[in-house]
């Protein structure tokens, strides 16, 4: 039961800023991604969405030029190589960083300018205004002089973000950032990148296992699931045809108080609770539902043959889907 | 048949009672070592394991001061540095090895000092050389009564120890959960590691006592990976090398460059790092998981690879 | 104290610590301190061989300590990071045990080149330790952006073009480096102490990378000073002076970090999540 993944625009734009086209890579005897082709203009907000094992790491390093892939090409902006480095910038998931380390904020932001060039570093304050600038632009003026290992989850977020967005990249990538905050730091960091994104016409790539806080401010979604990838608005992708096809078996999607959902049916007439989030303790054979543990850990393990992800989150209050 | 044996073993090497001696010590030593280096090397606690090695080199030092057991001294102060260090433990593997650098650093400085005074005021040269490289054949019988307390009491802690040592190697939370004290079980495997390396200190010295304690646990895991298994192999390798050593050096009194031998010590080292690199090469290029980063000096912390984790399940049965 | 013959020891001293706080610096920060202790320990072995072939002994140390490094770092690739270094820095040791038994001056030139020498350094080796060292600063200076980024945040450092594994190889060289040209005064199993007290110190007392780099010059020149004054004082060697006064180091370091934690005003207000993106 294939489906061609649908795509809202076709691959291949001259003025797209990250062009994506028959993407397939193989990694220690296992296909991870089959053919995947999307690509994103200029501006656009696009989730990755997919469960753990899914390959949205493998897809981000890809496009990032770290792993090579097996057949497909990567172009950002145009340029297939070395080029394109400079067009990025990537936020990392999380980073070690001891409280003892004698690294403060405003440092890590500035490495982010010129961290990767050789030869003698000179002060120069147009740099200093710089970092100064992109320090307030996130929201970090406030702890820009502390310890980065001291700072919470949400706060070193914001620094990372900042640092990678200081070099003025087209696209800006984030690999799993809300997974470890809690709810009201997700919120903030979403709204901060929909904000950035407007402001400076920076395209967002950002990958979960949650979709549902970024529903209001996605312009699109790709979707991975069983190594393949629907492109598309949420509407027109999360829907159990399309996701039934890249799974390889069926799914329901239900749609509730402005929450997606996607479980597993196994189609003869489970009563579903129109609340999940009440519910904490209901279980479906086949589906991992329910409310939701910790803060944005995904449910599923192992590959996606083993069950769709869980997405539901109570108490969310944010609007319906954008159309 | 008797020519081969000439040309193996140089003449009086059997009937020598240094030779007996330091078979009987060497071997002791090199089997408590290896058993103990099994779980160090479980553990990723080679640093640690090498830092109490070169702290009981005060205790070596200073015991010529004051005139007791050299063996005494080494394990004394190992097991002293031992507690010292877990109550300095810090969670996170690099504050850890900065602290047992730091702590190292001390103690070879009062070694340093130690080493100074013993030269200068008892007038007795080679003192270093002896402290830190061994005395294999120069042990006196009395101090085999204290070879072979610390030899039981090493060998019993590991034997008491055996499942909790494995499971807390593998997560410390995972053996806190179930009722293991890790904290305790933390101590103890480094006073077994310190007593393991003050043995080895009496027979190759100080500082090289590392190579039995890691040497044949590393190359026996390479082989192996049931921790039973390596254990025994381990110390068996041990021995083996030590023996080889030994009849090694001996023969070596009639090489040149000065006819009158080379150092036991570094026979032991060379043949435990030659078996290493044979089992590396022999094994294959089974490549280790590695994080994105090279950890360079991490050597601290428990040893969490895939392959501790099915040793610990084989061994809960 | 600052007799003729001792202005060399000064001198040597001065760029020893040096090199020592800007390399020791970069140890603490990607927390190899195992690694920063087993070369120095490999290079031992070199000074030993070279001067049982009458070679320069610094030449023996460069060799060895090189060797030992790269050793270490393909070693390490293959197999436990742990175990290669104990092991490769083991059998440096053994070889050193080795190279000296064959001479004649076993006792004496073992212990001065493990626990340090400050006599007898002549004019001769000025020059050539003090271009090792210029060449150590030159390179961590070149280095110094890319190197902290990677150890920082490595996987952004990736996605730019700096590899890790490449920076890791040179770093392990410049500490190579700064090894043989600490080596003799301090000895082979205190420059640790050297490297490590001083920035393990100098970050307690500030934030910033740079000053904590330039505080780590400062303490490591204080401590080898103090060393010297005070091993050529009581004639005890120095390196008991460098060993404890690295410990003191760390201790002060650690106890002020602490301390000033525990003061009311120098901590945040812990969430602060009300303010505003």
């Amino acid at each position: 039961m294939t489906m061609t993944p649908v795509t809202s625009a076709p691959p291949g734009s001259a003025t797209d800023v990250l062009t994506v086209d028959g993407l397939s890579v193989r990694l220690g005897g296992r296909d991870v991604l089959t053919d995947v082709r999307f690509s994103i203009a200029a501006g656009e907000f696009v989730g990755l969405i997919g469960s753990n094992g899914a390959g949205k790491t493998t897809l981000l390093r890809v496009i990032l030029g770290l792993t090579p892939p097996t057949a497909g090409t990567v172009s950002i902006c145009g340029e297939r190589h070395a080029a394109r480095k400079g067009l990025v910038g990537y936020v990392p998931q999380k980073i070690q960083l001891d409280p003892d380390m004698p690294i403060r904020a405003r440092d890590l932001v500035g490495l982010g300018l010129d961290g990767h060039k050789f030869g003698l570093p000179l002060p120069s304050r147009a740099r200093r205004r710089q970092v100064e600038e992109m320090l307030q632009a996130v929201g970090a003026a406030r702890f820009a002089n502390e310890r980065v290992g001291n700072l919470s989850g949400g706060e070193q977020q914001r620094v990372m973000i900042a640092h990678a967005l200081i070099s003025s990249p087209r696209l800006l990538l984030l690999d799993e950032p809300l997974a470890s905050l809690d709810i009201s730091s997700v919120q903030e960091i979403i709204a901060l990148l929909a904000r950035i994104s407007a402001e400076r016409g920076v395209s967002v790539l950002i990958s979960a296992h949650e979709m549902n806080p970024l529903l209001p401010v996605m312009d699109r979604i790709v979707y991975l699931a069983g190594g393949r990838a629907a492109t598309g608005t949420t509407s027109e992708v999360v829907r159990s045809e399309v996701l039934s096809g890249l799974y390889g078996h069926h799914v329901d999607v239900i749609r509730v108080h402005g929450r997606i959902l996607v479980v597993a049916g196994s189609g003869d007439g489970l009563d579903i609770p129109p609340n999940p989030g009440e519910q904490p303790g209901a279980q479906l054979p086949g589906a991992q539902l329910g409310e939701q543990v910790g803060h944005g850990q995904s449910l599923s393990h192992g590959p996606p043959d083993d069950g769709p992800p869980d997405y539901g989150r109570p108490d969310y209050g944010r609007p319906a889907d954008r159309p | 048949m008797t020519g081969l044996l000439h040309v193996l073993f140089a003449p009086g090497f059997f009937t020598s009672p240094p030779v007996r001696l330091a078979l009987l010590t060497g071997g002791l030593a090199a089997f408590v070592s290896g058993v103990v280096g099994a779980f160090t090397v479980l553990r990723g606690q080679s640093y640690a394991g090498h830092a109490l090695a070169d702290i009981s080199v005060t205790g070596g030092s200073g015991s010529y001061l004051i005139g007791i057991s050299p063996l005494l001294g080494f394990a004394g102060t190992g097991v002293l540095a031992a507690g010292i260090m877990d109550s300095i433990g810090i969670r996170r593997p690099r504050g850890r090895d900065l602290a047992t650098g730091i702590v190292r650093g001390a103690g070879l400085g009062l070694a340093a000092l130690f080493l100074y005074w013993d030269t200068t005021h008892s007038n007795t040269t080679g003192i270093t050389v002896t402290v830190l490289f061994g005395s294999m054949f120069t042990i006196s019988p009395a101090v085999i009564p204290l070879v072979i307390v610390c030899s039981v009491l090493a060998l019993a802690i590991v034997a008491v120890l055996y499942r909790p040592l494995l499971l807390s190697s593998v997560s410390g939370d995972l053996a806190a959960a179930r009722g293991i004290p890790v904290r305790i079980v933390g101590l103890l495997s480094l006073i077994a590691i310190a007593l393991a390396v003050s043995l080895s200190a009496l027979t190759i010295g100080t500082i090289l006592s590392t190579a039995l304690l890691v040497g044949p646990a590393a190359t026996a895991l390479r082989i192996t990976r049931r921790p039973g298994r390596a254990t025994v192999t381990a110390a068996l390798l041990g021995v083996g090398v030590t023996w080889l050593g030994i009849v090694l050096a001996y023969d070596s009194f009639t090489w040149p460059p000065r006819h009158d031998g080379w150092p036991v010590s570094f026979f032991v080292v060379a043949l435990t790092f030659a078996g290493y690199l044979l089992a590396q090469l022999v094994s294959g290029r089974r490549p280790v998981r590695r994080a994105v980063r090279p950890a360079a000096g991490r050597a601290t912390g428990p040893a969490a690879g895939p392959a501790a984790g099915r040793a610990v399940r084989r061994a809960e049965g | 104290m600052f007799a003729a013959f001792m202005i060399n020891t000064w001198i040597v001293a001065t760029m020893v610590a040096v090199v020592a706080g800007v390399v020791g610096f970069f140890v603490v920060m990607r927390g190899s301190a195992f690694v920063a202790d087993a070369v120095p320990q490999g290079a031992f072995a070199g000074a030993a061989g070279a001067s049982l072939i009458g070679v320069s002994t610094l030449v023996g140390l460069s060799v060895f300590a090189l060797a030992g490094a790269l050793g270490i770092g393909w070693l390490g690739r293959r197999g436990r990071h742990d175990v290669a270094t104990a092991l490769t820095l083991v059998l440096m040791l053994g070889l050193g045990a080795l190279f000296l038994s064959f001479t004649s001056q076993y006792s004496a030139e073992i212990f001065a080149l493990l626990f340090g020498e400050i006599l007898g350094i002549s004019s001769a080796a000025i020059l050539p330790v003090a271009l090792l060292g210029l060449v150590c600063i030159a390179a961590i200076t070149v280095m110094y952006r890319p190197l902290l980024l990677s150890s920082l945040a490595p996987e952004s450092g990736e996605a730019r073009g700096v590899r890790a594994g490449r920076m890791e190889l040179l770093f392990l060289v410049v500490v190579a480096i700064a090894t043989s040209m600490t080596l003799p005064v301090v000895g082979a199993l205190l420059i640790f102490s050297l490297m490590i007290g001083p920035p393990a110190a100098a970050r307690a007392l500030t934030s910033s990378p740079q000053r904590a780099m330039a505080l780590s010059v400062v303490i490591a020149l204080a401590l080898a000073w103090v060393a010297i004054a005070a091993s050529y004082e009581t004639n005890w060697p120095v390196g008991f002076f460098v060993g404890v006064g690295g410990a003191v180091c760390y201790a002060g370091g650690r106890g002020w970090a602490a301390w000033s934690a525990r003061r009311p005003d120098a901590s945040r207000p812990a969430a602060s999540r009300s303010a505003p993106a």
